[in-house]
């Protein structure tokens, strides 16, 4: 299949205002506390690691300088998916790292986050 | 800054990679726009070619995560059928494929004869759909996902991998055999081919394009 994709309609996803993606994860991710997260949660550190920190938590805050997913953190620190869940826990709430919520597929997922799914794969 | 970057191959001292812990590679990193990512699951038998998939469309090397698990049940190898407590940890390898700079696809592989899978709830609730990988040497496999993947109302796509010696059913046999309703794809696919392995990615969202647009198809 060919790349029609970098000439196709824009969406929300493609590009236009973090507001309306806030909207998008924040809405339907309220019914989650603000400090749990799933595995394509991704984290993005806020503050560095301090002296004396416990190793995991250090580390956490060094692979997260830019956004990575709680399975890629689970996998770089080779520890259950439940476990990072409750580090991570810890320094949400202490707002040592930010969470980007995942985009809810709800029941069906809405058009336009189908749309840029299928032209980022069309571009590769 | 203590921290480091690391250009090395080895994937030994990436970004936070201090006392033992490594990090992504600095071209494992994503850019910092990534704002929300999606996932999709592809499950299949034993050795039918998930961690290949993921491993050809993925932009970094596949990585591996875990859970532990426990359940309350029959101990199933246990004679007397106590109720007993299992636990397991089941490992599975994942990929990733920035679809923009602020949108992210994750693919999961997880071995479908695994019930334990289907237990760990974070891995399909949320998931936009699933490939279901059929090995045509053991469908009874296959026919238990797909039936696991109905009840919890996961769309899937079903892509028969092509290897040498396995028995070449006619789709329309393979259809009837899985009882596959007519609207779910079925196509036939070469997970070590990045483009197959993509083409069958894009087949799955074509398909739940068309389940948005026809909203009673369940
Ligand atoms: N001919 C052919 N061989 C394949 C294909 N996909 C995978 N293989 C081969 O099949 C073997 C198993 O593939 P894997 O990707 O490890 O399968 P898996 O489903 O991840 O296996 P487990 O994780 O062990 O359940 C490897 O040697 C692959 O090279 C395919 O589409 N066609
Ligand atoms: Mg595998």
């Amino acid at each position: 299949m060919s790349g029609q994709g970098s000439g196709g309609p824009a969406t929300p996803w493609d590009e236009g205002g973090p507001e309306r993606l806030y909207t998008v994860s924040r809405g339907r991710a309220g019914r989650h506390d603000r400090t749990s997260v799933e595995l394509v949660t991704l984290i993005v550190a806020r503050t560095e690691p301090e002296p004396g920190m416990q190793p995991e938590i250090a580390a956490v805050l060094r692979m997260c300088q830019f956004p990575l997913s709680v399975a890629e953190i689970s996998a770089y620190l080779v520890l259950p998916v439940s476990t990072v869940s409750v580090i991570l826990a810890g320094l949400l709430k202490e707002r040592r790292v930010e969470a980007r919520a995942p985009v809810p597929a709800a029941v069906l997922p809405d058009t336009e986050l189908l749309q840029a799914v299928m032209h980022g794969l069309q571009n590769l | 800054m203590d921290y480091r970057i690391s250009d090395d191959d080895g994937g030994t001292s990436g970004v936070g990679g201090v006392g033992g812990i490594t990090g992504p590679r600095r071209e494992d990193v994503l850019p910092a726009s990534a704002a929300a990512a999606v996932k999709v699951v592809i499950v299949g038998g034993f050795g039918v070619g998930k961690t290949t998939m993921v491993g050809s469309v993925s932009e970094i090397r596949p990585l591996t995560t875990e859970e532990t698990m426990t359940q309350a049940g029959v101990g199933v190898d246990d004679l007397a059928g106590v109720e007993r407590k299992t636990e397991t940890t089941v490992a599975m390898d994942f990929g990733r494929i920035s679809l923009n700079e602020r949108l992210v696809l994750y693919l999961f592989g997880t071995p479908g004869q695994e019930r334990f899978w289907f237990l760990w709830n974070g891995l399909f609730e949320g998931a936009l759909g699933a490939v279901v990988l059929l090995d045509t040497r053991r469908l009874e496999v296959s026919f238990d996902v797909v039936g696991r993947l109905e009840e919890r109302g996961v769309p899937f796509v079903v892509a028969v991998n092509a290897f040498p010696g396995a028995p070449a059913y006619p789709l329309q046999e393979l259809r009837a055999a899985l009882d596959l309703p007519d609207a779910v794809p079925l196509i036939d696919c070469d997970a070590r081919d990045r483009g197959s392995s993509r083409d069958t990615l894009i087949t799955l969202v074509s398909y739940l394009q068309a389940l948005t647009m026809t909203p009673e198809t369940s």
